[in-house]
């Protein structure tokens, strides 16, 4: 059959079912970012550098003037550090497909009969990879830095599970930022809002150590849902009180921001 | 009832905010044909080339394209085109091999059959060397050769051509001319966009002027020249005194005369007239230098055609990336 494709100067595409180019479509899109990853390391880099900075210096620097009552503060820190290298990809997510969105590829893309949301997907498979990557590097080095976790093997499948939700999601939200962004500029201030979500959680000190105000705003966020679960599995401490809100919130975010982003998509330049 | 029209638009407006860049345009391309939609910059070609193929949607009037509805049937229109747009829409991170097997894919073709289509490509556009290396290391001709076989990667019954060989160098921009045309002559339909009147008049069966938002003339190269004047002839003489004696003894239609150049020229009707003329310039004695006939360009028509009470065009919506582009090539 490939010996007489075009033969009779005609190439048509094959008739499969629509489910079947669906996820076609998808691979071939997240294959894309995929390879872009391997072309320019840079991005990973990135991606492990400024957890790192931030898990040497509050182990290092400030940790001894923190008092988190119960265990270690690297003990503590170490879920606050798990998210905030999930956050830091979502600025990479918002900039990419920000940048994305004026190359003429994806105008080839947008004329050809293919499952649009790929186009998206694509990026966001590529942040879950990135975030995959710097968590696995932070956990070696807080290892190395005096991390020691109690929690068991279905513990940590559970954190894993919990982090590429939040990865997931939150890199749905960033692909949103990134079609509203109408600059480069833009992209990377609306990213930094994504960004500093964890500043304002229990990922370095606890709630109850904060005036009034910000601590119901930090007690209520989503972010520290995930940070107090995360926490809670890697200690082995009862985790259903932030557990389930932060399934509720992400999934919750997940179904608003994944129809939005591909309706963005689809709306794009019209 | 659009059986023989590959691509029909009725009244079709587009605004951008405030901006009126269609203003109602009417225009048909039959099946197997070829034709230029010429025009300067801001006169909303480009507007043009992105609602048919699905990039922007008309404000309003009616556009089918292979009988599909560009508004209501996109993917029966996303299926019936092919697109090289102004801007080069290639993956520049990617090899040319990696871009044509990923939009291979994206086209539905199956993972072998995507390779042997890429490779088919390569080998045709002259590409097989550069395949493997990045599109970004790519010279001008050779991103537009491989943005043109991105195009082709499934046999389009409809292609679009939006400005193909901007920024080109004449070797390069007869390549691609010597690759449309065999498209052509395998009986794509086919629209042209250009600001270029040689491209228009070379390849395209029929040329339709578009200025402001509107087209202003529609027709063949001939039809459009016809309206604009006949053919002139220039005369010059070989020295002051003759051509002085001769501007007393030539009349006719557009008569003009340039004393530093010694030269006469005038619209002529036919060879005979010609004949005439230099009849009469013997009989007197005069001696002439030199002696041309020259038809009307498209130029003249052009000129003719949008100097003639148009409002000014000052939208650049649709050609604003003009510059970038100029610079990224």
């Amino acid at each position: 059959m490939t010996a007489t494709l075009g033969a009779d100067g005609i190439v048509l595409p094959e008739k499969r079912s629509a489910l079947y180019w669906a996820v076609s479509d998808t691979r071939v899109l997240i294959g894309r970012h995929v390879h872009h990853l391997t072309r320019s390391p840079d991005q990973i880099f990135t991606a492990i550098m400024l957890p790192a900075v931030m898990l040497l210096m509050f182990r290092f620097m400030f940790g001894g003037a923190i008092d988190v009552g119960g265990t270690t503060y690297i003990n503590y820190l170490m879920a606050g550090i798990l998210v905030i290298s999930v956050t830091m990809i979502s600025v990479s997510t918002t900039l990419a497909v920000q940048s994305d969105m004026q190359e003429g590829v994806v105008d080839r893309f947008r004329a050809i009969a293919m499952l649009d949301s790929a186009v998206i997907t694509g990026h966001i498979v590529a942040a879950v990879i990135r975030g995959l990557i710097a968590l696995t590097v932070m956990v070696g080095l807080g290892f190395a830095v005096g991390f020691r976790p109690s929690g068991s093997i279905g513990d940590w499948l559970l954190t894993l599970g919990m982090l590429v939700l939040f990865a997931f999601s939150l890199a749905w939200v960033a692909a949103v930022l990134g079609l509203v962004a109408k600059s480069v500029d833009g992209a990377s201030g609306l990213g930094l809002i994504l960004m500093f979500s964890p500043y304002a959680s229990t990922a370095f000190v606890q709630a109850d150590t904060l005036p009034d105000g910000l601590r119901q705003f930090v007690e209520y966020q989503p972010v520290t849902q995930v940070v107090d679960t995360v926490r809670a599995l890697l200690l082995d401490q009862p985790v259903a009180a932030s557990g389930w809100p932060a399934l509720i919130w992400w999934v919750a975010i997940l179904c608003v921001a994944y129809p939005l982003a591909t309706r963005l998509y689809r709306k794009r330049f019209v | 009832m659009t059986g023989e029209l590959a691509i029909q638009i009725r009244d079709l407006k587009k605004n951008y905010g405030d901006v009126e860049v269609l203003k109602g345009v009417d225009l048909n391309v039959e099946r197997g044909t070829m034709l230029a939609l010429l025009g300067p910059n801001g006169a909303g070609k480009t507007t043009v080339v992105k609602i048919l193929s699905t990039l922007a949607g008309p404000s309003s009037g009616s556009v089918t394209v292979n009988g599909y509805d560009v508004v209501r049937q996109r993917d029966g229109v996303r299926r019936s085109i092919g697109l090289v747009s102004q801007f080069v829409a290639l993956d520049w991170m990617h090899t040319g091999r990696e871009n044509l097997i990923m939009l291979g894919r994206l086209h539905h073709l199956s993972v072998a059959n995507a390779k042997v289509r890429a490779q088919q490509l390569l080998e045709q556009f002259d590409l097989v060397e550069a395949g493997d290396k990045q599109v970004k290391g790519y010279s001008g001709g050779m991103k537009r050769r491989l943005d043109l076989a991105a195009s082709l990667l499934v046999t389009p019954p409809i292609l679009y051509l939006d400005e193909p060989t901007t920024g080109l160098d004449p070797r390069s921009r007869a390549t691609m001319w010597a690759a449309i045309k065999q498209l052509l002559a395998a009986g794509t339909t086919i629209l042209l966009t250009t600001q270029y009147l040689e491209e228009a008049d070379q390849l395209a069966d029929k040329i339709a002027v578009i200025d402001g938002g509107r087209i202003i003339a529609e027709g063949t190269a001939a039809e459009l020249k016809q309206g604009v004047g006949k053919e002139r002839v220039e005369l010059v003489l070989a020295s002051g005194g003759d051509f002085n004696r001769a501007r007393q003894v030539i009349e006719g239609d557009g008569l003009q005369h340039d004393e530093d150049t010694r030269t006469i020229s005038l619209v002529v009707d036919g060879a005979a007239h010609v004949k005439r003329l230099l009849d009469t310039l013997e009989n007197k004695g005069l001696e002439i230098e030199s002696l041309s006939l020259t038809k009307p360009t498209l130029d003249d028509v052009f000129f003719a055609l949008t100097r003639r009470g148009n409002e000014p065009t000052n939208q650049s919506t649709d050609d604003n990336h003009d510059e970038e582009v100029g610079a990224a090539l």
